[in-house]
């Protein structure tokens, strides 16, 4: 099952080139680009692991591109995701967050329902890929 | 091939004037005094530049050229200035895509323990991706005296940038000519991938004296006939002294001749001055200077 996390995940994957546009657009914007990875892509795992520090002061995509090729190599098989974040007063955060990296495998997530007070149900999802300790998962 | 060759004709001048690279040549013209032979090169490059784009727009291979520089001479002859405007050029004619300059020295690069070279390094290189990097008085990156000195490691990973990402970024070396020589012999490999040395020549007195001129005219202060007379005189009598630095000098010197005019405006307090009284610096404030004074 195809993780749809962030923007364009809908999408085909973007290409590098495409990749280098988005970045080159956040750039224009003052944003500060980081890379992130995780091999538990849980919906609500917001603690996605840094990859180096966020890059503030760069001019040209170029750099993070060389970063985000030295990410897929330690990382080819977890998912790694470009967030640009905005520090102008009154934002703050995230202005822009997609996906850019995912394993050849995703095997989804499944639905567990657990019985509480009598015959009620809670509901909450688990991705199978989490079954094996960190670092084998994919 | 041929036949794109003979059928198509290409305007050279029209490219020319498409990439506006006259102005900036001409600016440099007007703003740099004297540095015949940096003008010259500049100008090679920037003739080198303009041919390969139009080389690329028949099909002719136009492989990027390798445009790392050396900037050698002595202190105050206008490596750093020169280098600003170089990210400038280069940015007009397309070679690199920002034109923005990073100027780092060997504390910028250099880390002080194990395994903090590397990251700092990268983290520079990063910065100036998509423009220039200058790296002032380069040849403290290499300090043979100690083996274990991290500055070898930071030219390892330069040279591997330098050869594989050319289209991304241009080092600028820059420092004193003996020094940088010694530099470049040790490490040979750096030498054989720096494509221009550029030495920056010496001022002479009255190329110096056009440069106080502009320097003068940009902090909107004017020199009274005799003060200019006087300010020749200075300039002859300070090369003849220890620690000349050519232009800074001169503007040191102008810097001091502001203080004194200062002053002496300030003594006279009670009248009223004019416009033309607190621009003009006299004669007076620069024979003031310990030049002067006889003795060295």
């Amino acid at each position: 099952m195809r993780l749809t996390q962030g923007a364009f995940s809908f999408l085909p994957d973007l290409t590098d080139a495409q990749i280098r546009s988005q970045i080159e657009y956040c750039l224009q914007n003052n944003w500060a680009v980081s890379i992130e990875y995780t091999d538990d892509p849980h919906p609500r795992n917001t603690y996605w692991e840094m990859f180096g520090n966020p890059m503030f002061d760069i001019r040209d995509a170029a750099g993070i591109m060389g970063e985000l090729q030295s990410c897929r190599k330690t990382f080819p098989q977890h998912y790694i995701k470009v967030n640009a974040f905005d520090s102008s007063h009154g934002r703050e955060s995230l202005r822009l967050s997609f996906i850019v990296n995912r394993p050849d495998k995703e095997p989804g997530f499944s639905l567990e329902r657990r019985e509480v007070g009598g015959r009620n149900l809670q509901y909450t999802t688990k991705s199978y890929a989490v079954d094996r300790p960190e670092g084998e998962r994919y | 091939m041929d036949t794109v060759i003979t059928t198509d004709k290409l305007d050279l001048e029209a490219a020319f004037r498409d990439s506006q690279i006259g102005e900036v040549l001409d600016g440099l013209e007007r703003e740099l005094i004297g540095l015949a032979p940096v003008k010259s090169r500049i100008r090679d490059i920037a003739a080198l530049l303009l041919v390969d784009k139009l080389r690329a727009s028949l099909g002719l291979s136009a492989g990027a050229p390798s445009l790392h520089m050396s900037f050698t001479g002595n202190p105050g002859t206008g490596k750093t200035t020169v280098a600003m405007r170089m990210a400038q050029i280069l940015h007009r004619l397309g070679y690199v895509r920002k034109g923005h300059l990073v100027s780092v020295t060997r504390d910028d690069l250099v880390g002080q323990y194990i395994g903090h070279t590397a990251p700092k390094t990268k983290e520079v290189l990063k910065r100036a991706m998509g423009g220039v990097l200058f790296i002032d008085e380069a040849y403290y990156l290499y300090r043979p005296e100690n083996e274990r000195d991290y500055g070898q490691e930071a030219i390892e990973i330069l040279l591997q940038v330098m050869e594989n990402q050319r289209e991304d970024l241009v080092v600028i070396f820059a420092g004193y000519k003996d020094r940088m020589d010694t530099f470049f012999r040790s490490n040979p490999g750096m030498s054989s991938r720096v494509a221009h040395h550029i030495d920056f020549p010496d001022y002479t007195p009255a190329e110096l004296h056009s440069i106080s001129e502009l320097m003068l005219e940009q902090m909107q202060y004017r020199l009274s006939p005799e003060a200019d007379a006087v300010l020749l005189e200075y300039i002859e009598r300070r090369i003849q002294q220890p620690h000349f630095a050519n232009a800074r000098s001169v503007r040191n010197a102008l810097d001091r001749a502001r203080l004194r005019q200062a002053s002496r405006l300030f003594e006279k307090r009670g009248g009223l001055l004019s416009r033309q009284d607190l621009m003009t610096i006299e004669a007076a404030d620069i024979r003031a200077s310990r030049v002067f004074s006889g003795n060295t």
